[in-house]
């Protein structure tokens, strides 16, 4: 006979501020086959855990149901203490007292009533609980790191050093990211290239990481641990194992003005081509949009050039098939550029220009060799305006967020303006100065304090251009909103940090969930922070929101160290709560047909067939049989099966037929 | 298809050259529209800042009457009044309810089935199709188009062109032969109904419009709203005043231009009535 021990918890006053636990307590306790009810304000701390431990033991109980907040929250923990007990843990299941019912109602005799109910119908359902045993897989110890920035870079080290092998996956030529194109970076202003390239050539070089550039996922199927993953890796139109990067055929391909993304536009590039002089890794692609030969039949000239006869134009894209066990997604950000903004032009003066082109300017290795000098005509900007916020932080424009690294990069931005051009004038419109961080305040008192950099506390509403200088008018909320016209050389715009490009269809790719501004959403927002809904899928750096590097460095730390746990181990438990197909004695074997339509709706390809054999090895019936290994237990199987063969273990018809009538019965 | 104009006070008042040139191009064109008969007062800036059951109720009894009258559409040149007219065809339609009430208000039915037209709608519509064959003296002058603030905004509302940088008016003169100069203050206030209470504000900001203009080297500053033009116009004395300058630039309604354009006469399309003299024809 069933004996259920029923645990009330207050979940401090989250429940009982609007539930009478007590009441719950002492009505659940008169219940057919409830052994014991007791409440307590903290289940989830050790003394509420002892105290079911203790009860089981002494109670004898049969099946335990915990009352208090989501499963999501605290089901794994109260199984496990039920573990210790000697219970099965799938004996124990809980009941929603706190997101179904105390938080959403207001306190009266009714929530009460419902907390009731809502303990019944489990109470109900665990009477039919089988004792389960949990699923083991093995795991694919190799794990994929999508995007090549610096937080992929870092996660793809240091999974690498705890010996496991990565799988690089980058779409543009090289990676390095965003981190490639600054200048120097604050709060330190150390130069990012010279930090950021040892750390490429590590990855291109580590004997446990394989790196595709030019690559991009094509689809993911499977789960934790046993991912299957296609890669197109995008034809680069040469034989890498040849082309020794000499770089002759980039010097005399005749299409020589193609806007050259990494310098954001501001310089020009070849239809073969490196990113940039110190990319990884150092061999040039064909951008087959603009090549001459790809367009019209007709050049060749690299090929004939090529000392090694590495050209190969007839090279196809690659589909690799990769086995993985666990995925880093680490696809970064991008930024809103100047022709965001009516207000400013639509992006038609050239002297207006966004954060990463003046990053390119102020790069030694950048379109001006380091030196600031202005799109339109080449002069050095005497007034300089730098405007905060631009885009972020504005509900009209759909971007309600701060985007938390333009407040620093502004003020190191006014700072090099200021060490390169001396007796020049740097102006900063700014809403708030968000300097949150380890020296980032001092930081941006030195701009304003050292360098003199004139921060003004207020918007610009608008930029225009006459006599070949830009009219930069706006006001200062500080000196009682007095309006403020500036004629400025060059004005730079501090644009908001917005999703990737692709972002989206990634997301759709992994199964993973995204926000309505379409970065990758964690698991939890304070306590699962790497963590993606989908177990073995972890983010890093600014795909999840932008960030600067510090944190995006973080971050991919902490989802390699995610990895490695995972990787630890040999097998993977899994919860057995998958769907069985029903055996019986033969001649039955199965009340299963062999319809096999559940085999065509399964998301999962979990469905197989088996065949019985009679004593003569003649096949008599064919059967569904259910890959526990691959079945995730979505139950679209069982509300198809029509004759009712497929039940799902955790979740069955019977189980769920209880709760309902539960509800529908008196008590 | 039923064709409908409201005047509003200004053409009948201040606007009259603005009225003239909308029927002499309206005659050269062939078309034809009916007054609206018994036409009321659209509220304009003031209603709306008083009591919005008037504001509303207003407009509201110009489009019922026009209904009533079967008329698909409605041509209204006065920036002001279009703003007013889109708007309140805008609230009763969200709002069932509040039509109810405004229904009852002016005792009359409302369906909010008239199509609101501006002058560069109906321009877009009915001119620019058969322009280039009427065009016997191309517009060669070099323009600042202005179109104020009511043309285009509440911009969510009329969704009507680009908010901070419009064009509409700038693509009509273009098919003149003029050229449109590249002009940052095309949507900057002119001081608007300031005009009668802070002449000097009005002074200041619309002299601003102005003397972009000039700078720029526009021979004309072309409007669409009898407001914008009393104030770069008629305020021109007070504005020179402040300005301690002779501003010279003429400022002339878009269908005066095209008048001009297609052969009309000076005096026909209104131009007489200027304040500032328009030494364009
Ligand atoms: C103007 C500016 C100045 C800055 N200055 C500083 C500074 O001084 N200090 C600082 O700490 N931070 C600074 N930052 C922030 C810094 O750039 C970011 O913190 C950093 O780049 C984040 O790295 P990431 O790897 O997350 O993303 P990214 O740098 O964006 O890298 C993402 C990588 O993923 C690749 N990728 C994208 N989608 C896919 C896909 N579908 N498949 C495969 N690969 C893909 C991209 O090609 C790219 O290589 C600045 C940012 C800006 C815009
Ligand atoms: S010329 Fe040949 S070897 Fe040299 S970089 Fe180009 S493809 Fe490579
Ligand atoms: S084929 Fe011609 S255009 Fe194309 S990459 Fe080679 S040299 Fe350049
Ligand atoms: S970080 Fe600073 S500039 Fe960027 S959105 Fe936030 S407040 Fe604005
Ligand atoms: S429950 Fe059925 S449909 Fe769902 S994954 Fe398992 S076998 Fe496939």
């Amino acid at each position: 006979m069933a004996r259920i021990g029923v645990f009330i918890c207050h979940c401090g006053e989250n429940i009982s501020a609007t539930v009478d636990c007590g009441k719950v307590a002492e009505t659940i306790g008169k219940l057919k086959h409830v052994a014991y009810s007791t409440e307590y304000k903290y289940m989830c701390s050790d003394p509420g855990q002892t105290l079911i431990k203790d009860a089981i033991k002494e109670h004898k109980l049969t099946g335990v149901v915990v009352s208090a907040c989501s499963p999501r929250m605290h089901e794994p923990t109260f199984r496990k203490a039920c573990a210790e007990a000697g219970l099965n843990p799938f004996l124990c299941e809980m009941a929603n007292l706190r997101e179904h019912c105390s938080w959403v109602h207001e306190k009266n005799e009714l929530t009460t009533q419902k907390a009731i109910d809502i303990v019944r119908t489990q109470v109900e359902k665990v009477k039919l609980n089988s004792a389960l045993q949990p699923i083991k897989v093995p795991v694919t110890k190799t794990a994929m790191v999508i995007g090549g920035g610096i937080a992929g870079i870092q996660a793809a080290l240091d999974i690498a050093n705890t010996g496991h092998k990565v799988v690089m996956i980058e779409r543009s030529p090289s990676i390095g990211g965003h981190m490639s194109q600054l200048s120097e970076t604050f709060p330190t202003l150390d130069c990012s290239q010279c930090i950021l390239t040892p750390r490429m050539v590590e990855v291109a070089q580590h004997p446990n990481i394989t790196l595709y550039t030019y690559a991009e996922v094509e689809s993911v199927e499977g789960f934790i641990g046993n991912f299957k993953v296609k890669i197109r890796k995008k034809a680069k139109s040469l034989d890498e194992k040849i082309c020794t990067g000499c770089g002759l055929c980039t010097t005399k391909c005749p299409q020589k003005k193609i806007p050259n993304e990494f310098e954001q536009g501001m310089g020009m590039r070849p239809a073969i081509y490196v990113p940039f002089p110190q990319a990884v890794p150092n061999r040039p692609v064909i951008d087959k949009e603009h090549c001459t030969y790809y367009i019209k039949g007709k050049c060749k000239i690299c090929e004939v050039v090529c000392p090694t006869k590495a050209i190969r134009f007839d090279q196809p894209d690659e589909i690799l098939d990769l086995e993985i066990g666990a995925i880093v997604v680490a696809t970064g950000f991008d930024i809103k550029h100047a022709d965001f903004f009516p207000e400013y032009g639509y992006g038609k003066y050239k002297d207006i220009i966004d954060g990463l082109q003046f990053e390119r300017m102020a790069s030694a290795s950048g379109p001006t060799s380091g030196e600031i000098r202005r799109p339109s005509d080449g002069q050095v900007p005497k007034n300089i305006v730098f405007i905060a916020c631009a885009g972020s932080r504005d509900p009209a424009k759909g971007i309600a967020y701060c985007s938390k690294i333009c407040c620093m990069y502004t003020a190191k931005h006014a700072m090099l303006y200021k060490h390169k051009v001396h007796e020049g004038r740097a102006h900063v419109f700014y809403m708030d100065i968000r300097s949150g961080g380890k020296n980032y305040d001092e930081f941006v008192r030195r701009a304003i304090e050292e360098d003199h950099v004139n921060y003004i506390r207020g918007r610009v509403s608008t930029v225009f251009e006459r006599d070949g200088k830009l009219i930069v008018k706006g006001v200062d909320t500080l000196l009682g909103a007095q309006p403020v016209e500036i004629v400025a050389d060059m004005v730079v715009l501090a644009t908001a940090g917005v999703a990737n490009a692709g972002a989206e269809d990634l997301a759709q790719k992994l199964h993973v969930s995204y926000d309505q501004h379409k970065f990758f959403a964690e698991a939890h927002p304070k306590l699962k922070p790497v963590e993606t809904n989908t177990a073995g899928i972890f983010l890093a750096g600014a795909c999840q929101n932008p960030k600067d590097i510090p944190d995006a460095v973080s971050q991919a730390s902490g989802s390699a160290v995610k990895v490695a746990a995972l990787f630890s181990q040999d097998m993977l438990t899994r919860e057995p709560l998958v769907a069985v197909v029903n055996r019986y004695a033969p001649p039955m074997y199965s009340t299963c047909v062999g319809c096999f339509l559940c085999q065509s709706v399964c998301p999962y390809q979990a469905i197989e067939r088996e065949e019985f054999k009679n004593r003569e090895g003649k096949v008599v019936k064919t059967v569904a049989k259910i890959n526990e290994g691959l079945c995730q237990g979505c139950g679209t199987c069982v509300a198809l099966c029509r004759s009712k063969s497929i039940d799902l273990l955790g979740y069955s018809n019977n189980q769920v037929h209880a709760e309902v009538m539960a509800l529908l019965n008196e008590y | 298809m039923k064709t409908g104009i409201y005047p509003g006070c200004s053409l009948t008042g201040s606007a009259r050259d603005y009225n003239e040139s909308v029927f002499a191009i309206a005659e050269a064109f062939g078309l034809e529209f009916i007054q609206i008969p018994d036409w009321n007062c659209c509220g304009a800036t003031a209603a709306h800042n008083l009591n919005k059951e008037l504001s509303l109720a207003l407009p509201a009894r110009i489009l019922a009457i026009a209904e009533k009258n079967g008329l698909d559409e409605i041509i209204v040149p006065c920036a002001a009044c279009y703003s007013r007219l889109v708007v309140t065809q805008h609230e009763l339609k969200k709002d069932p309810e509040l039509k109810n009430r405004i229904c009852e208000v002016i005792e009359m039915d409302y369906r909010g089935t008239s199509v609101i037209l501006n002058v560069i709608e109906w321009i877009d519509k009915y001119i620019v199709p058969k322009l280039e064959e009427k065009i016997v003296k191309p517009f060669n002058y070099k323009v600042a188009c202005y179109y104020g603030c009511l043309l285009v905004r509440p911009n969510k509302i009329l969704n009507y062109d680009r908010v901070e940088d419009p064009q509409t008016l700038d693509v009509v003169m273009s098919k003149l032969g003029a050229t449109a100069i590249d002009y940052p203050y095309k949507t900057e206030c002119c001081g608007a109904g300031l005009s009668i209470s802070r002449t000097d504000i009005v002074s200041k900001l619309s002299g601003k419009i102005i003397e972009d203009a000039e700078h720029r080297g526009a021979d004309a500053i072309v409007v669409a709203c009898p407001m914008c033009h009393s104030n770069l116009d008629m305020r021109r004395p007070d504005i020179n005043k402040y300005w301690d300058t002779e501003f010279k630039i003429p400022v002339i309604f878009v269908t005066q231009a095209i008048g001009l354009a297609i052969g009309l006469s000076p005096q026909k399309v209104g131009l007489r009535r200027h304040f500032v003299e328009v030494k364009i024809s």
